[in-house]
């Protein structure tokens, strides 16, 4: 028997039962397309965290009060109990170490930007001049936060694109006043908007981000002093020299900041870049396995399904079994057309698995759920491994009926009405 | 062309032991037209099944045109059962939602015949079907399917036609037809029919009568070697000679 007579056999065995042949594929479909799917969504997911992670600038080692340090009961809090000062922030830059390029220092904490009768919520960032430099912002229009306004305490504000666009919809915002509320709204101050950031897309935090002088906002709120007259900052930014040993650079500003802090155990955590990465993307492989496993075992199910039609099938048609062994099939005959009829199935079940699972990715991909923007990356290998599972599954599937099929005994087969 | 020696088949039913065929010698000539005739549990049907290549005995000598086809493989036996033989059973024996040339072509198919069509439909033509080939087994009557039947067993150009009881399930006119167009095979196209029967009037029709019971042959109306030609025509008397 050729190849074609044997797929024109099963493609009329699937037509010829056209709901179970379809209910039998739906379970293939779904595995299949929920495994391209769900691995496309966990590796998407990955890749936004790693781009907002990457967004934050290049080769920057991050220093935060530890957890200890702090009470770690949202921003205001650390604001006040944070061991880290810009004078820390300041030793550093002047400690003269040659892998350092640039350092800044903020504190930030949630708060609402009015303008008019516009409004929305944003992190405000206490920081210095040089903060635009280390985290890569880039001017739309307008300056960034200058030394100048440093030294002088100035109640100014650089705006993230969709801030600036959510308050100043078509008027130019430079100039403009913006108020700050802050303490969930019983502290406000006003500030001149002296320039706007280019948007930096995807995930960024910047453009949702308003920046003013830390020095400006400290002479409202004195509690961001220490009692030696110290600034307060949540956050120390490095920016290493492209191609700097980090690690080694981690251990020299660890030493430095015990000496400063008079301390022996660290009372702060240093994180480079590439530290935040591979945590990340550990979380997002997680997140990825643990997707995939999910549509792996429909994928499993999909399969036992067409295990199960196959034998139902076999039982059903013996007597038309008997019939073809009684006309001359050879039990390999027998064999080749239920393994035939499984693959068929099988495929025909993977490729539609294949398309729906590549549409729903793309359907998903920059759409939002919740507030939360979806990205989702198609992975080659999860299609092929989506298709060879579901193939596989397919011939597995089929062995077994096909030999239960050999089995039967024609004679006994022909008087089965 | 047909000669069994000394064949036992034995099943096993639980505890007991069931001499379903207890050393049967038996010889069939080409042209022949033989019934073999029995009360269920004689034997005949394990004997047609083993003649078709369907069993295997478990003791004695089948020889198919000279050949020793007893201990055959498997595959082998599909083979050749698939190409020296036709069946035609009591219960049509055609698969649902296949038209009626497609059911004839299904032998052709497994011997990889490539000119399928044509000689199945001229099957279908010479058991007078030539207006009913598309039709499939639902939209066919009892004597219609029948002849479906016996086409697809003459589609292979067979050394013999075992037919098991076919008229089984047709009243008896549509039953005399198909019994003609059996004889008309045999009388005018030289075709070799092993007819498995307890009916006398069906067994009539045949040339040749072999009676079994218990596993055994118990009266054989003519020897392979007093067989007749086809010319001689016509049903033979059913008590008339004595087995050798």
């Amino acid at each position: 028997m050729s190849m074609f007579d044997a797929l024109r056999i099963a493609v009329r065995a699937i037509v010829a039962n056209r709901l179970r042949s379809l209910l039998t594929l739906l379970g293939l479909v779904i595995g299949v397309s929920s495994v391209i799917a769900l691995i496309a969504v966990g590796q998407g997911t990955q890749k936004g965290v790693s781009d907002q992670i990457r967004g934050l600038g290049t080769d920057l080692i991050f220093i935060e009060p530890s957890a200890a340090a702090t009470t770690q009961q949202g921003g205001s809090s650390s604001l006040i109990t944070s061991t880290l000062t810009r004078a820390d922030a300041y030793a550093i830059a002047a400690s003269g170490n040659p892998s350092i390029s640039a350092v800044s220092s903020h504190s930030s904490g949630e708060t609402q930007a009015i303008a008019g009768v516009n409004n929305v919520g944003a992190e405000s960032v206490f920081t210095s001049s040089n903060y635009a430099e280390v985290r890569d912002l880039d001017i739309a229009a307008g300056s960034f936060i200058g030394p100048g306004h440093d030294q002088a305490g100035a109640l100014v504000a650089v705006l993230g694109s969709r801030v600036a666009e959510t308050l100043y919809p078509g008027v130019d915002p430079l100039g403009q006043e913006v108020r700050l509320s802050f303490l969930g709204g019983r502290v406000v101050f006003s500030f001149t908007v002296i320039g706007v950031l280019v948007e930096v897309g995807g995930a960024a935090d910047a453009d949702d981000q308003v920046f003013v002088p830390i020095t400006g906002l400290a002479n409202r709120f004195r509690f961001l002093y220490t009692p030696t007259g110290d600034l307060r900052v949540t956050q120390i930014d490095v920016q290493a020299v492209p191609g700097a040993d980090t690690e080694e650079l981690k251990q020299q500003l660890t030493d430095l900041l015990l000496f400063r802090h008079n301390r022996s155990d660290p009372d702060f955590t240093i994180e480079s870049q590439d530290d935040l990465l591979d945590a990340a993307s550990e979380v997002a492989n997680t997140l990825s396995i643990l997707l995939g496993s999910i549509a792996g075992i429909s994928l499993l199910v999909g399969g036992i399904g067409v295990m199960n039609i196959m034998l139902v099938s076999v039982t059903e048609r013996t007597r038309e079994i008997g019939i073809r062994r009684a006309v001359g099939a050879t039990a390999t005959d027998i064999v080749n057309q239920f393994v035939t009829e499984a693959l068929a199935l099988s495929v025909f079940g993977g490729i539609i698995g294949i398309v729906i699972g590549v549409v729903a990715s793309l359907l998903v991909d920059g759409s939002t759920v919740g507030d939360q923007e979806m990205t989702t990356v198609i992975q080659a290998w999860s299609i092929a491994a989506a298709f060879g599972v579901s193939a596989g599954i397919g011939l597995l599937s089929g062995l077994y009926p096909a030999w239960r099929a050999t089995v039967i005994d024609p004679i006994a087969a022909l008087r089965n009405e | 062309m047909i000669r069994l020696e000394g064949v036992r088949k034995t099943f096993t039913a639980g505890e007991t032991q069931i001499h379903a065929l207890d050393g049967v010698s038996l010889e069939i000539d080409r042209g022949e037209f033989v019934a073999i005739m029995g009360q269920s549990g004689s034997g005949k049907s394990t004997m047609m099944n083993i003649i078709g290549l369907l069993d295997q005995p478990d003791e004695g000598a089948y020889l198919l045109s000279g050949q020793n086809v007893a201990a055959l493989s498997e595959q082998a036996r599909a083979r050749l059962r698939g190409t020296a033989f036709g069946f035609v059973f009591q219960s049509y024996s055609l698969l649902p939602r296949m038209s009626a040339l497609e059911q004839v072509e299904l032998p052709l198919i497994y011997q990889g015949v490539r000119d399928r069509r044509r000689r199945a439909a001229q099957a279908l033509v010479r058991v007078g079907l030539a207006d009913r080939i598309g039709h499939r087994p639902t939209q066919l009557s009892g004597g219609q399917q029948q002849r479906v039947a016996i086409a697809r067993s003459l589609v292979v150009n067979p050394l013999v036609v075992l037919a098991d009881e076919p008229t089984g399930a047709l009243d008896t006119a549509t039953g005399r037809d198909v019994m003609t167009l059996l004889s008309d095979l045999v009388d005018q196209h030289g075709m070799t029919i092993i007819l498995v029967t307890h009916e006398e009037e069906i067994a009539a029709f045949a040339h040749r009568t072999v009676r079994m019971r218990d596993g055994r042959i118990i009266e054989d109306s003519g020897a392979a070697s007093a067989a007749v030609s086809p010319a001689s025509g016509g049903p033979r008397s059913l008590d008339g000679e004595a087995s050798p």
